[in-house]
């Protein structure tokens, strides 16, 4: 059970890397916050669930901290990436489309 | 009064959860202060009275769930492959979906759901259109994009839901 928590944990410790290294990478404000909220998500979910391996006697609290952060964390990110899209945040030239600034009659 | 059976329910459950106790002065503390919440927010709390309660409903919650865990580690997956990948292959845009879905919760759940998922982030909602942030995007058309979007996670919670 320690070795698997172990396991848990390491594995999300690296997803919150790649999470981090996504942020710095991306090329832009909504690229990065697809990068940090996948990231963030699981990567808290395994270590809280590698904690649960290491002391079974928190598993409860430990399982509504996730659902809590699996319900709330896609919720900010989306405020953020509707709030980014408002403001006119500058996007990479890479982007093919933009339905939503086409609908809303805003060059693309 | 189901419709706030259902929130007295869950929050009972998160307070038992968080004391992980059947003390009975716990039980009735923890319904007092539930019971007065939930009157507090009698008006606000409808949208958690939405999910329907039948078999079909607690099968297809079970398949959400499974579907929805399985398209995270894909997503996670997919992004570590893009973000150690030397030339950063990214092809981005923001695109036009449609959602057949009615429910307010129905509807937070999908966008949740397709924020938490392979390349795609939920950036607005406008009635039934739904506009998505896709890291690789393969097609601009709508049509395509809600097939490729929308549509697994829709027949699981258009049951839910409706």
């Amino acid at each position: 059970m320690d070795l698997l928590g172990a396991l848990l944990l390491v594995a999300g410790a690296a997803f919150l890397f790649l999470g981090g290294l996504g942020l710095v990478r991306m090329p832009d404000v909504f690229n990065r916050i697809q990068a940090g909220t996948k990231a963030t998500t699981l990567g808290t979910l395994l270590t809280l669930a590698g904690f649960a391996c290491l002391r079974p006697d928190w598993a409860v609290k430990l399982l509504l901290i996730g659902l809590f952060i699996l319900f709330t964390n896609p919720i900010s990110s989306q405020v953020l990436a509707r709030s980014a899209h408002r403001a006119g945040a500058e996007k990479s030239p890479l982007t093919g489309v933009d339905r939503l600034a086409e609908q809303e009659g805003r060059p693309s | 009064m189901i419709r706030l059976v259902i929130p007295f329910t869950a929050l009972y459950a998160v307070w038992l959860g968080l004391n992980q106790s059947l003390a009975e002065d716990v039980l009735w503390l923890g319904a007092a202060v539930c019971l007065v919440l939930v009157w507090l927010f009698r008006e606000g709390l409808t949208v958690f009275a939405e999910i329907r309660l039948s078999p079909r409903s607690l099968m297809a919650t079970l398949g959400f769930t499974a579907y929805f865990l399985r398209e995270l580690v894909r997503a996670n997956l997919a992004l570590a492959r893009i973000v150690l990948s030397p030339t950063l292959p990214v092809h981005p845009g923001i695109v036009m979906v449609h959602t057949g879905l009615k429910s307010p919760m129905g509807r937070l759940m999908l966008a949740n759901a397709i924020t938490l998922t392979p390349g795609t982030l939920s950036v607005e909602l406008q009635g039934e259109s739904l506009y998505v942030h896709w890291v690789n995007m393969t097609t601009s058309d709508t049509e395509a994009a809600t097939a490729d979007i929308v549509a697994g996670f829709e027949s699981y919670l258009k049951v839910m839901y409706g």
